[in-house]
């Protein structure tokens, strides 16, 4: 934990009580009340109010949470034999498993791990969970992905009777308590710094960085700290003699936007830790996208088919469920050697029928297909859709499209009978095509 | 290959050949133009494996033969030599270059050999007839607004070109449509169109056939299969595959029981719209024609920057009535329309309006209304 020295109190993360000023050095300071030694303090604690809260392995600790029996046992979310590693828990990181790694990798530094397919519905049901519980701290919740979020708490101090730091401690606690899944905590002045901090602590941390340390801290940082800067961009602006978050503040803003452009201007403000992007609660969608990595490789576009029916049909379902329709229709393809294509299609009347999204997405898998003359295998097929509008405006016909509205129809009337009696009530005939031997 | 043409004609030749030659090509001899020398004519030939086009030059053939050469290349070429000079055509280097001289200016191209320029195969064109030229201008130039963008319905992406019989005449009728407006226009059914297939013309095709006939007078040839078209003019044929698709039954979306009329005077309604559209944000924003006998209000109201009203007299005598167009596409259709008013039949705020000259107009369009 940074900075423990001019601090007048610690806050107990056990008891949630102000515990007086450290001891002597070479004791451990713990907790005056309850013993307890996660004592957090810092000299700016009652004044930062941005935070960023991420749940700690969060499939794996739900997967736990719901199965003790695994509780010390490395446990793997991901899909099939040939998908990625979506969430290690913290007994298979020790092993050297990360997220993203092929699942191959990671069985074989980690051979006794319990793999689970991911079961994304029990996932959002928690996430969701926990995101009413920030909602309850402040209006301002700005989710990221489903287990983690930005919170703005300033102004909240009177309404919850101590500081945002007292609250965020009390809510890590109840997230605990309640939903039974661990989450790590950072606070400080602004985004940036907010997410830096609740990685430094992981898991069931509680990191604070002030503005008197920021630019000391961030210094000696590489500059892939800063978000949005990947393998690649780090690369060039290591070529550039920019390693360090130092660097970057070295040099003037004028040099890093000639070199860089608006990216430029970007890195400078963050290296100086500077970030004046407000936490937004409500950020419009822009795309809905769902893809799956094939079990193997798949050349043969009727074998595809069946799959982007069903990718379509997720997309369709995700679209109504948040009462949108879509105009602009992305066809995404990674070959066997991970080079990703994406083909779009666009300036269709909005729909957010499965059919109407298939048709496009088809046309464009088909001409991508006999661009290679089917000889190119794909390893992930995704479907994504763009350009996203009302849903009073999905499906209303038009003078070319008289089916609209009955298509629509017939699709309501499946998802309805779907809805009651399960997906596999009802389904179209593509989606039980097999491949072709 | 050696042949001479006056420069004028042959300028004009290929400024009817070379537009069909796209810009950018990945197949380089799409990129050429076919120049055969035979008796007493050079021929010259563009394809885009869609669509392709022929002319024939009158020239002094000393040697016939044929090569391909850069169109865009060409046309420059020919453009800026002096007018009224004598352009002599000569294969060079064993078929590889052709020599052009004219006056005392001698360029060299590269050329690619006449076997690998394709050919469009037109095979049978079984429907054949004659159409005044201006007929053929007017089908495209009044429905080729509505000929819509959208890949996925590429069976709009053209004009529905069939013979329509209605009202015990038979006409040659043209529609195009993007789902949110339609345009059908009528002609006199020349004498062998009767039995011609439906066919969709590609925008393409259209555009080009448009400028081949611009300040055309006489006749055309159009020659029909259900899967190419051929239209001659003079000298020049253009020969298109046709759009491989089925036109959507266009007659059920045209009103027929739409019972209140509004006819505007055209010198007022025209600028009052574009007046009014000015305030909306995007371009497409909705404007609203509020009805009451008399009295037509346009009105634009936008949240961002504020709103727009205008009042002109019109002749309607229903109901009150609201409904909303895209201003857009309200002044696309007034601008073909012929006469001094136009002849609005509407139903309701969420039905479609048609718009024509007026009552049994040959031409007729067809409006979506929009959300207001």
């Amino acid at each position: 934990m940074p900075h423990q020295s001019i601090a007048s109190f610690g806050l107990c993360r056990d008891c949630l009580g102000r515990t007086p000023p450290p001891p002597p050095p070479g004791r451990r300071w713990r907790c005056r009340a309850c013993g307890g030694p996660r004592v957090v303090t810092h000299p700016e604690l009652d004044q930062l109010t941005i935070a960023h809260i991420d749940c700690d392995a969060f499939y794996a600790s739900v997967e736990k949470r719901d199965r003790p029996e695994l509780a010390d046992q490395p446990v793997i979310i991901g899909g099939g034999k040939r998908g990625v590693v979506s969430t290690a828990c913290y007994v298979a990181r020790m092993s050297g498993v990360r997220s993203a790694m092929p699942m191959f990798q990671a069985l074989k530094l980690c051979p006794d791990a319990v793999v689970i397919r991911p079961d994304m519905a029990r996932y959002v049901a928690v996430g969701r969970q926990i995101r009413a519980m920030m909602r309850e701290l402040t209006p301002l919740v700005e989710p990221l992905s489903i287990d983690e979020a930005f919170l703005d708490l300033a102004g909240t101090e009177r309404l919850h009777h101590g500081s945002p730091a007292e609250s965020l401690a009390r809510l890590a606690q109840r997230i605990e308590t309640e939903v039974g899944v661990t989450v790590s905590v950072g606070l400080s002045y602004n985004k940036f710094l907010a997410k830096v901090a609740s990685d430094l602590d992981k898991p069931r941390g509680f990191s604070v960085i002030g503005q008197a340390e920021a630019v000391a801290f961030l210094g000696p940082k590489p500059v892939s700290l800063i978000h949005g800067v990947g393998a690649v961009a780090r690369k060039n602006l290591e070529s550039r003699g920019y390693r360090l978050i130092s660097d970057l503040r070295a040099a003037s803003p004028a040099t890093l936007a000639s070199l860089f452009g608006k990216e430029g201007l970007r890195l400078s403000q963050l290296a100086h830790g500077v970030d004046h992007r407000k936490v937004t609660p409500e950020r419009p969608t822009k795309s809905i996208s769902a893809e799956t990595t094939l079990e193997e490789d798949i050349a043969d576009l009727t074998s595809l088919e069946p799959l982007l029916w069903r990718l379509c049909e997720k997309v369709s379902s995700r679209l109504k469920a948040a009462n949108l329709a879509t105009a602009g229709v992305t066809l995404k393809l990674k070959t066997a050697d991970f080079r990703l294509v994406t083909r779009t299609r666009a300036g269709f009347p909005p729909t957010q029928l499965a059919r109407r999204l298939y048709e496009p997405a088809h046309a464009l898998l088909q001409q991508e297909c006999a661009a290679h003359r089917g000889r190119q295998a794909w390893r992930l097929l995704g479907v994504g859709a763009s350009d996203l509008k009302p849903g009073e405006d999905a499906d209303q016909g038009d003078l070319a499209d008289q089916t609209a509205r009955r298509d629509a129809s017939a699709e309501h009337a499946i998802d309805a009978l779907r809805s009651r009696f399960g997906d596999k009530a009802v389904f179209r005939g593509i989606s039980l095509r097999h491949k072709r031997p | 290959m050696k042949v001479t043409v006056e420069r004028t004609a042959l300028l004009r030749a290929l400024g009817h050949v070379h537009r069909v030659v796209e810009r950018r090509n990945t197949i380089p001899i799409l990129s050429n133009l076919l120049l055969r020398a035979a008796d007493g004519a050079l021929n010259l030939k563009a394809t885009d494996l869609d669509l392709e086009v022929t002319e024939a030059v009158a020239a002094e053939t000393a040697q016939a033969g044929a090569t391909t050469v850069p169109a865009y290349v060409l046309y420059d070429i020919v453009r800026k030599l002096p007018d009224g000079s004598q352009v002599s055509l000569e294969s060079a280097g064993d078929g590889a270059q052709m020599l052009i001289r004219a006056g005392r200016s001698r360029f060299t191209l590269q050329a690619l050999p006449e076997s690998d320029f394709p050919d469009i195969a037109p095979g049978d064109l079984p429907h054949r007839f004659t159409a005044p030229a201006a007929d053929i201008k007017r089908l495209i130039d009044k429905t080729q607004f509505a000929i819509s963008t959208e890949e996925t319905r590429y069976y709009l992406n053209g004009i529905y070109l069939h013979a329509a019989a209605g009202n015990g005449e038979t006409t040659l009728r043209a529609v195009a449509t993007d789902g949110h407006r339609l345009a059908r226009v009528d002609v006199a059914a020349p004498a062998g169109c009767e039995g011609m297939p439906g066919v969709i013309v590609p925008r393409k095709a259209v555009a080009e056939i448009q400028k081949l006939l611009d300040g055309v007078d006489g006749e055309a040839v159009i020659e029909l299969s259900a899967s190419k078209i051929r239209l001659s003019i003079g000298p020049v044929v253009l020969t298109s595959k046709l759009i491989d698709g089925a036109f959507p039954d266009y007659q059920r979306v045209i009103p027929a029981g739409n019972d209140k009329v509004m006819v505007v005077e055209l010198a007022e309604f025209t600028p009052a719209v574009d007046r009014v559209s000015t305030i909306s944000s995007e371009r497409g924003r909705a404007v609203k024609l509020s009805l009451q006998e008399g009295k037509l209000t346009l009105s634009v109201t936008n949240p961002d920057s504020g709103s727009a009203v205008e009042e002109i007299s019109v002749d309607y005598e229903g109901e009150p009535l609201d409904v909303g167009f895209n201003a857009r596409y309200l002044l696309d259709i007034a601008a073909q329309l012929d006469g001094d008013t136009a002849f609005f039949k509407l139903a309701d705020a969420g039905s479609p309006t048609i718009v024509q000259d007026r009552e049994g107009a040959p031409a007729l369009y067809v409006l979506m209304p929009m959300r207001v």
